[in-house]
């Protein structure tokens, strides 16, 4: 397909508005669905298999929470930027630098996790002989290509997504099928591998304890919001992404709970880095083993790649609005991207890919996500106050308001709790280092700032003020 | 066999990030950085899409 542009009265170099709400799905989607093929078992870890389905379901309320808020916020503030530019409307400049270097670290790191995660499957499918030179150019490869792709165009980038996100979902729906759920003892053992005596090892504690894992079911699907500016009616096709992306990965966590708990016992899916590959290697089918194994690849690449695009409209959109040098909020005049950013970032994710581990990695990206998340809870509250319904055309109105926002920050709290029992001394760490970076912000470079230029949404004066 | 595949993404990756590079030194030198940074939120641009299938 061709692209072409012609100017008309205007000459800036925008964003191209070529995406629609197939794409949108695969933004969210695509970031979303390696945590069903990795990640979300360490819960087991943590509180048993039954922890972990409970905590699918629980942890599925705290991202309903979140794409319903999201959906009606970006319906209104449609930006690249995605929760940047609500922040910077609703509550203000230092929170939005700040829900930005959430965004950058949270995306940026889940891109080195799925980097590490290729190389894993790949070095643990190959064997002996794969060694650090063939780890390391796997994670490369991955994140370069996956560079390019996002550098040449938009439109390409989330067409790749669309296509390998769906074959990562559609390997999860065959193993179901193949393992004749209708019929518990031919294949599946649930009733053996979950009983009354290790369904929750730890109690309740150890519940609360799997949260910290139990994001990885979800955690990325806001990432929706980063495609608003490209979209090309953002009203309509990012309710419509997102919702349908949230009702996928229900699915989803919840036939990957069922295949993994019924096939592996509860300390193996706990350990286990590839609990979906495990399961299809137990059926004992060669071509289910193969077809988890490349699933397992798509999907981590599938999610680097919306990581990549993601971390870099953030990125861009904090240059535009000079709260980094303008210089990162260049748009390449052919490609219609932010190509400065995407490069910008590819050495960062490199040194992060080659020296960390994954755990540290996703716990990054957790930490990051949970206090954006937490922002948003307080966000859409602020919003509904100081705009009601009414005053401002909203694409989307998310019903059982507040119910949603306190449910959202009751879960974060919960999480937060669950990440200072397993990591507090990063969790002490990252916040540090936001309140240093928030300081710099404040004392600094908020006075290069184009102070009145950086509210750019036509809406009346916020009630009460 | 992955040994081999992991050898060639280092070339491509090599070669891409090249690309990479070459590409955005010529776009810097032949534009404004004016022009490059122009980019506004909220703005529907001015621009027509035209699509050919």
């Amino acid at each position: 397909m061709a692209n072409t542009t012609t100017a008309g009265s205007a000459s800036h170099i925008s964003l191209s508005r070529v995406l629609g709400p197939a794409h949108v799905w695969a933004l969210g989607v695509g970031i979303v669905l390696v945590g069903e093929y990795t990640g979300w078992n360490f819960s087991a870890d943590k509180g048993g298999a039954l922890a972990a389905l409970i905590i699918c379901w629980v942890v599925g309320l705290l991202y309903t929470s979140v794409a319903m808020i999201d959906s009606e916020v970006t319906s209104t503030v449609a930006a690249a930027g995605g929760q940047y530019a609500q922040a910077k409307h609703i509550v203000g400049p230092l929170m939005a630098f700040n829900v930005a270097l959430y965004l950058v670290f949270a995306y940026t790191m889940l891109e080195v996790s799925n980097a590490i995660v290729v190389a894993d499957i790949v070095k643990a499918y190959q064997g002996e002989g794969f060694g650090d030179w063939h780890y390391k150019g796997v994670i490369a490869t991955v994140i370069i290509v996956l560079a390019a792709l996002n550098y040449r165009g938009v439109l390409m980038t989330l067409n790749l997504n669309l296509v390998i996100t769906a074959i990562a979902f559609l390997a999860i729906i065959i193993l179901f099928f193949s393992v004749q759920p209708w019929s518990q003892g031919t294949v599946l053992k649930l009733g053996q591998m979950v009983t009354p005596e290790n369904a929750l090892p730890y109690g309740w504690l150890g519940v609360i304890a799997g949260f910290h894992w139990g994001i990885w079911y979800y955690l990325g699907i806001e990432g929706t919001t980063q495609a608003a500016e490209e979209v090309r009616s953002p009203a309509r096709s990012l309710p419509y992404g997102t919702m349908a992306g949230m009702i996928t990965l229900i699915i989803g966590a919840s036939l990957t709970w069922y295949i993994c708990a019924s096939l592996l016992p509860w300390q193996y899916l706990g350990f286990t880095y590839f609990p979906l590959f495990d399961a299809g290697k137990l059926t004992g089918n060669k071509g289910l083993e193969v077809l988890m194994f490349a699933a397992t690849v798509l999907a981590a690449t599938a999610s680097a790649n919306g990581c990549i695009n993601d971390a870099a409209r953030a990125w861009f959109s904090l240059g535009r609005d000079r709260y980094i040098p303008q210089w990162f909020s260049a748009v390449h005049p052919k490609y219609r991207t932010p190509y400065r950013s995407i490069i910008f970032l590819v050495p960062i994710a490199l040194a992060f890919a080659f020296t960390a581990n994954l755990g540290q990695a996703i716990t990054f990206s957790i930490l990051s996500g949970v206090l954006h998340y937490t922002f948003m809870s307080l966000n859409i509250i602020a919003f509904r106050n100081k705009w009601p319904l009414g005053s401002i055309r909203r694409g989307y109105t998310h019903p059982f308001h507040p119910l949603p926002a306190i449910v959202l920050l009751i879960l974060c709290v919960v999480t937060f709790f669950a990440i200072f029992l397993g990591y507090g001394a990063q969790l002490t760490a990252m916040v540090v280092f936001y309140i240093i970076m928030s300081l710099w912000f404040h004392f600094y470079r908020y006075q290069y700032v184009k102070r009145g230029a950086q509210f750019t949404m036509p809406w009346p004066k916020p009630k009460g003020y | 066999m992955w040994m081999t595949i992991a050898n060639i993404g280092w070339v491509i990756s090599g070669l891409l990030a090249a690309w990479m590079l070459y590409d955005w030194f010529s776009t810097d030198s032949s534009y404004s950085e004016e022009s490059l940074t122009s980019s506004r939120e909220g703005e529907i641009e001015a621009f027509t899409e035209k699509h050919k299938v």
